[in-house]
């Protein structure tokens, strides 16, 4: 199949002029001009900039993680690795995967921490947990963003294994949607995936329950920069 | 063409069906107390957002603009889409649709596809046309594999299997998963299902999605889910399918913060669903690298011609009215013999289908307005129903006496004194029928409403007679 994905055509067929012309009668197109002026018109009163001081953005980002059922941990940069020790310890776990840039400064000594780039999904299925960082993060949601990036990984790492421990930085963390999806780096064609809690349903009696085919455990240090 | 939509131009008409289910006390229970757990849930969340009517207004403004511009977006959608190494193909139709997908599994040796969950699938009964092709979907999301395990039919968009209550799914999961065992708590169901579906997750080499969003400046598709079974589908398999209607594009990634905003709010009633997917055609090492989308009309272009009811289209599948609705609450979903339940339901089926099927569905409702309230993207549900049932009067395809009513409404209420004459008239008529202030069997077309509800008699005075009085006694 590879000849065929770097074959970048557009498929043309007759259901395409049909659903095309039949649209084209409904509403009769116009000028390109046009639709960019409308689109640039449409209203966007709601809050996009935040209003929050650092602490107060940074306290609201862990309520309402807690409020999902993760853990949050709160350290300086170079108490990062301890931290990760403590939350290991604290949901009983010896050996985590991570994604090749994640610096070993975060790395305590007494665990054990493998590579993710070569395990199989099989493999992954089998593993204790995975620590990353992100690409940013949404305090009133208590979202975080990661996108395949070095620290960040591939989607499947941070999908098959039961328990994810993130490393967030608090000034990743910005107070509105609006706020942290314009913060992420520009390359958009790399896939984004923002999490907010673990995996959940509400499909039973419309109450959410936490844990199901995600990372059912999610762990998050917030950590400040070094000065 | 062949417009479907699910199995709805077969179903019985509402009136029949929802009498029925009105009995059933189980099922109403159920419903009731799943809106009523998501109403409030909905209420807190929406309350703490202090720009919430603006983030109405901007995301109807959005789909507006979109709807306006239609081929435009759908073609950039299409370029951005297929420079990111995506294929994207178009189906004027429900087979069409069924075709292309079945055609893409079949050329590459798929016997097995996992589904995440798709309306949009299961209005072209893509299924059914899976099965006949000798390939098994398997529903992923908890609430359709309910379904799919039941061999039941979807009750709301959101929480397909929401008449199901906690000690139902629990006996369900045990005869078809073959367990011994299993706890009463919504966590053990959860549970269960997670270890069910692992094996297929990790196996499947092909998925099929929906999307809830496609972005035209980026040709990206962003799916919103919950449970995790959605990044498994769009990220494990080696080919990944989007089926899509083709109001399902916005025009840029920016918009996406005004629906992201509004659609967990008003779905789920969480400040964010646990995990929302956002992936751009194929990206080396990660993810499907053989990635399709399907664009699909199947009715939608002769929603989007009517003016006065194209903003059916706008719709985000956030279930809101439906939880809201009074008679939906009464009925549950299976009364409106379509997979579109509720108020949403009853605009969409008849106008996908076209209007000679369906056509009791725009009378399913009491046009009490709770449904545009809630609308994330302030879709006047009710004004949509009025126009829906003028054009099936219109079309001659309402009773006899229905028409004659309607139009002797149209020309009371157009007027005042006629309208206060008429009120006179009806007080006299009355008489014969009332029974302690409740007008019970009514004769002719009336009895329909009389037989399912009491209606209650006119007072002596109307409003407008007693306020002519106030002001006219008073000397300002
Ligand atoms: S019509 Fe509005 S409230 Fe109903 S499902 Fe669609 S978006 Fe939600």
């Amino acid at each position: 199949m590879v000849e065929q994905a770097d074959h970048r055509e557009i498929i043309l067929s007759v259901a395409r002029e049909q659903v095309l012309s039949r649209i084209r009668q409904a509403i009769p197109p116009t000028a390109a001009s046009s639709v960019k002026a409308g689109h640039a018109a449409i209203p966007r009163e709601y809050q996009r900039a935040g209003t929050l001081g650092e602490s107060a953005r940074l306290t609201l980002f862990e309520d309402r993680l807690r409020d999902y059922g993760a853990g949050v941990y709160r350290c300086a940069e170079s108490a990062i690795a301890a931290t990760v020790a403590l939350a290991m310890k604290a949901r009983g776990k010896s050996e985590l995967i991570v994604p090749p840039a994640v610096p070993q400064a975060w790395l305590p000594a007494e665990a054990r921490f493998l590579p993710s780039n070569a395990l199989s999904y099989a493999d992954l299925d089998q593993t204790q947990g995975v620590l990353t960082n992100c690409v940013g993060a949404v305090a009133i949601s208590g979202t975080i963003l990661l996108q395949h990036t070095a620290d960040n990984g591939r989607r499947a790492i941070t999908l098959i294994p039961d328990y994810h421990l993130c490393i967030v930085f608090a000034d990743q963390v910005r107070e509105t949607l609006a706020e942290g999806l314009e913060a992420l780096p520009k390359s958009l064609s790399v896939p984004i995936t923002t999490i907010s809690g673990p995996s959940a349903t509400s499909d039973i009696e419309m109450t959410r329950v936490k844990g199901v085919h995600g990372p059912r455990v999610l762990d998050v240090i917030l950590a400040a920069r070094n000065p | 063409m062949s417009i479907r939509v699910g199995k709805a131009a077969q179903a019985p008409p509402f009136p029949a069906v929802a009498k029925q289910l009105v009995h059933n006390s189980q099922i109403r229970h159920n419903v009731r107390h799943a809106t009523d757990v998501i109403r409030n849930k909905r209420a807190r969340v929406v309350d703490e957002m202090p720009d919430w009517q603006q983030l109405r207004d901007a995301g109807h403004r959005i789909k507006e603009h979109t709807l306006h511009h239609l081929d435009r977006y759908l073609l950039q959608f299409e370029e951005s889409c297929t420079r990111a190494g995506g294929k994207v193909h178009w189906a004027a139709d429900a087979d069409e649709a069924n075709r292309i997908v079945v055609g893409i599994l079949q050329a590459n040796g798929e016997h097995d596809v996992i589904k995440v969950k798709t309306m949009t699938s299961d209005e072209i009964q893509l299924n059914s046309a899976l099965e006949a092709a000798g390939i098994t979907p398997y529903e992923t999301d908890l609430a359709d594999l309910i379904v799919q395990l039941g061999e039941d039919q979807p009750s709301h968009i959101v929480v397909p299997a929401l008449h199901r209550n906690r000690m139902e799914i629990r006996e369900l999961f045990l005869r078809k998963m073959g367990l011994e065992t299993l706890g009463e708590k919504a966590e053990d169901l959860a549970a269960a299902a997670r270890a069910y579906l692992r094996e297929k997750f990790l196996r499947v080499r092909a998925a099929i999605s929906g999307a809830n969003f496609l972005i035209a400046e980026t040709g990206s598709v962003c799916v919103v889910e919950s449970e995790g079974n959605g990044r498994m589908c769009l990220s494990l398999p080696q080919t990944l399918i989007t089926v899509a209607g083709i109001e399902k594009v916005i025009p840029t990634f920016q918009d996406l913060e005004v629906f992201l905003q509004l659609l967990p709010r008003s779905a789920t009633g969480e400040r964010m669903n646990p995990y929302n997917s956002i992936w751009t055609g194929v990206t080396p090492g990660d993810g499907p690298q053989e990635f399709h989308v399907i664009l699909i009309d199947n009715g939608r272009t002769s929603v989007l011609a009517d003016e006065e009811s194209r903003e059916t289209l706008d719709c985000i599948r956030c279930g809101a009215c439906l939880n809201v609705c009074p008679v939906y609450r009464q009925t549950g979903g299976h009364a409106y013999g379509s997979i579109y339940a509720g108020p949403i339901g009853a605009i969409v089926t008849p106008q996908l289908l076209g209007m000679e099927h369906s056509q009791s569905l725009p009378y399913a409702s009491s046009l009490c307005g709770a449904c545009y309230e809630v609308c994330p993207v302030k879709i006047n549900i009710p004004e949509v129903l009025i126009h829906l049932r003028n054009k099936v009067v219109q079309n001659g395809d309402a009773p006899l006496e229905e028409r004659i009513a309607m139009k002797i409404a149209a020309l009371a209420m157009g007027n005042s004194s006629r309208l206060g004459a008429a009120h006179k008239l009806v007080r006299i008529g009355q008489r014969l029928f009332e029974n302690d202030g409740q007008l019970t069997g009514l004769p002719g077309m009336m009895a329909n409403w009389t037989a399912t509800r009491d209606l209650s008699a006119l007072p002596p005075e109307s409003f407008r007679e007693w306020w002519s009085k106030r002001t006219t006694g008073r000397s300002s």
